[in-house]
């Protein structure tokens, strides 16, 4: 299978990435080059085989939902890129 | 180049020959002299540490003294300390700072750790080579035209140049072992779930691990045992008893069953590091082990697994970075100017087309101009192509082809049960030894620029780490000795075990460390 510019530009927009068109042509040629790579799985019969999403035989781990004093509404905003005070500020969503 | 442990440093203040507020002072003055060359700080707390260092003298003298009074840490910039910044070696987080302490750091801090500095790193710990972080590369300090490795390589790279006793690094592939090969130090990749990863900024969740990086096998386990344990604030965090590791280091290996992977000994393996590693399962096997060949068939398909799985979990981990909460945003005004000029392009355009009856072109044209991004999602958009690198966007990229739509089964189930068949081999084979002894690098550290032209060749290297991330097994490496090439680099040798036996890796590490050092001695007797 062999990754195209269409695919490239299309997974550039889900993932909220842009490149230039000489960036979105080495982009190709490298996913294409790792994907043919990656590949070689389907040189595997998994079939009957279950997928694995996690190492641990752990599910549904569960805590008391207590209310704790961790970082109040000053600390929140303290790494924020613009804020006024009491929120953050995005810029308008309806023009 | 001097190697201090913190065992050796605990001894000196017991006897008062040292004091905490010594040893910082010492530590920065190393720093001070080797940082500007290696660049394996991002961040250096002179004054936090040593006020902290004097405290805890202070305590001392009040009989209050903690357990760990002395012990001097780098932490790897991707781990949270409070009020410290965290930048991940990346533009995206280089003004961000920590609101809290990660559940490692709090039990450290608690134990009386000082916590010197942040260590540069891979943007976001994605690298084998230190390379792509956005404050650029570490130097190795065995050999300055060198990589460290990566992505914990200014941990690696601290920890050898002597500018602290330790370091924490995070290991999702390779990234503790793989740099602590390359520098010639100590380096553990605990059971995943052993150490709590909250605090730890995600990359891979299923693989990402806390570990150790050290002058000693004893200070690895010192670390270790500090660090473990269940936490409530990670759900992955595993409910599993914490031994008292150091006790387990003087058990040797009489009668222990030493398992050689074949996979790990084939083509692309260098043959100097092979004949060292086998030179020390000699050894092992004169201190009463039994040694005997195993197989881990599905060990070549461990890097396309894992570079499927780490990138889809970290193109949805890394989501999280727009500009809006925090981190880095691009300017906004900028953003509105660029919509507005290519609004105003494309309207030029598409009356053109109208007007020569170009109607395919025109439709085209249409779509884009419906299509064209709200001022949120360009400002998102310029954001995130301004705040990542070159790597992170890539395995972004990977993920997210691998977790789209059409692929989501070829790529990402397919991984996952490939991940399956892997963790198998690992089950399979110790039922037949209780540890797996293998090189931890195919090749001693690179050189600078050597392998960043091609990224699949970088993957590469991490052949014989990703597999033990991908099975949730320990992995614990051990320098054995000196390259024979030209320059003289490090070479490392890997111990991986059951899920949760760390004892046991430590034990067979001591007995590792002995010997080498021991074979140095007979080297260089005049050094004595």
């Amino acid at each position: 299978m062999s990754v195209t510019r269409e695919e490239v530009r299309r997974i550039a927009d889900l993932a909220r990435l842009h490149f230039s068109d000489d960036e979105e042509e080495q982009m190709t040629d490298e996913l294409d080059d790792i994907v043919s790579y990656v590949d070689k799985l389907n040189e595997l019969d998994t079939s009957g085989v279950p997928p694995m999403s996690h190492v641990l035989d752990v599910t549904d781990v569960d805590r008391p939902d207590e209310v704790e004093a961790r970082i109040d509404r000053e600390q929140a905003l303290e790494n924020a890129p613009d804020a006024d005070g009491s929120y953050f500020r995005v810029p308008r969503v309806i023009e | 180049m001097t190697h201090p442990t913190f065992a050796e440093a605990h001894r000196a203040i017991e006897e008062e020959e040292t004091s905490c507020e010594a040893l910082v002072s010492s530590f920065l003055e190393t720093i001070d002299e080797k940082n500007d060359a290696l660049n394996a700080f991002t961040a250096v707390d002179d004054e936090g540490a040593l006020n902290h260092a004097r405290y805890l003298d202070s305590q001392r003298e009040r009989g209050n003294a903690r357990p760990l009074s002395g012990l001097v840490l780098a932490v790897k910039d991707n781990i949270c300390i409070r009020s410290f910044p965290v930048t991940c070696g990346s533009k995206m987080l280089e003004e961000f700072s920590s609101l809290y302490d990660a559940t490692a750091i709090q039990r450290l801090r608690e134990a009386g750790a000082v916590f010197i500095g942040k260590t540069n790193c891979d943007e976001f710990a994605m690298g084998s080579s230190n390379e792509t972080s956005h404050f650029g590369p570490v130097k190795n300090p065995v050999a300055p035209d060198h990589v460290p490795g990566g992505s914990s390589g200014g941990s690696a790279a601290a920890v050898r140049a002597g500018m602290c006793h330790a370091a924490l690094g995070s290991d999702t592939g390779g990234s503790v072992r793989q740099p602590a090969a390359f520098c010639g130090t100590v380096g553990l990749k605990p059971t995943y779930g052993r150490v709590s990863r909250y605090g730890l900024v995600a990359f891979a969740s299923s693989l990402d691990c806390i570990g150790p990086m050290a002058n000693s096998v004893e200070d690895a386990a010192l670390l270790l045992e500090t660090i473990a344990g269940a936490d409530p604030n990670d759900a992955t965090s595993a409910d599993v008893d914490v031994p008292a590791y150091r006790e387990a280091l003087d058990g040797g290996v009489d009668g222990l069953r030493v398992g050689l992977p074949k996979e790990y000994f084939t083509e692309g393996l260098d043959p100097d590091i092979e004949r060292m590693v086998r030179a020390q399962v000699e050894t092992l096997s004169d201190a009463g082990a039994t040694v005997k060949e195993v197989s881990l068939p599905h060990t070549e398909y461990g890097i396309a697994t894992y570079y499927v799985l780490a990138t889809a979990e970290a193109s949805s981990n890394l989501a999280r970075y727009d500009g809006i909460r925090y981190g880095f945003r691009a300017d906004l005004q900028e953003t509105k100017d660029d919509i507005r000029e290519r609004r105003a392009e494309l309207k030029k355009e598409l009356s053109a087309a109208r007007s020569n009856g170009n109607d395919e072109r025109a439709a085209d044209l249409r779509t884009e101009l419906d299509e064209q991004q709200s001022v949120l999602d360009a400002l998102y958009t310029r954001t995130r192509t301004q705040g990542f690198g070159d790597e992170v966007k890539r395995r972004i990229m990977l993920g997210t082809y691998a977790l789209s739509a059409g692929y989501y089964d070829d790529y990402y189930e397919k991984a996952q049960r490939v991940r399956t068949l892997i963790r198998n081999d690992f089950d399979r084979a110790f039922e037949e030894v209780d540890v797996l002894v293998t090189p931890t690098t195919p090749t001693p550290a690179f050189c600078l620029g050597e392998k960043t032209d091609d990224p699949l060749e970088m993957y590469l290297n991490d052949v014989y780490t990703v597999t033990a991330n991908l099975a949730g097994v320990p992995g614990l490496t051990v320098p054995i000795g000196t390259h024979p090439g030209d320059p003289p680099l490090p070479v490392g040798m890997q111990l991986l075990g059951r899920h949760f036996d760390e004892s046991l890796l430590f034990r067979v590490g001591q007995v590792v460390e002995d010997q080498v050092a021991d074979d140095e001695r007979r080297a260089e007797p005049d050094r004595r």
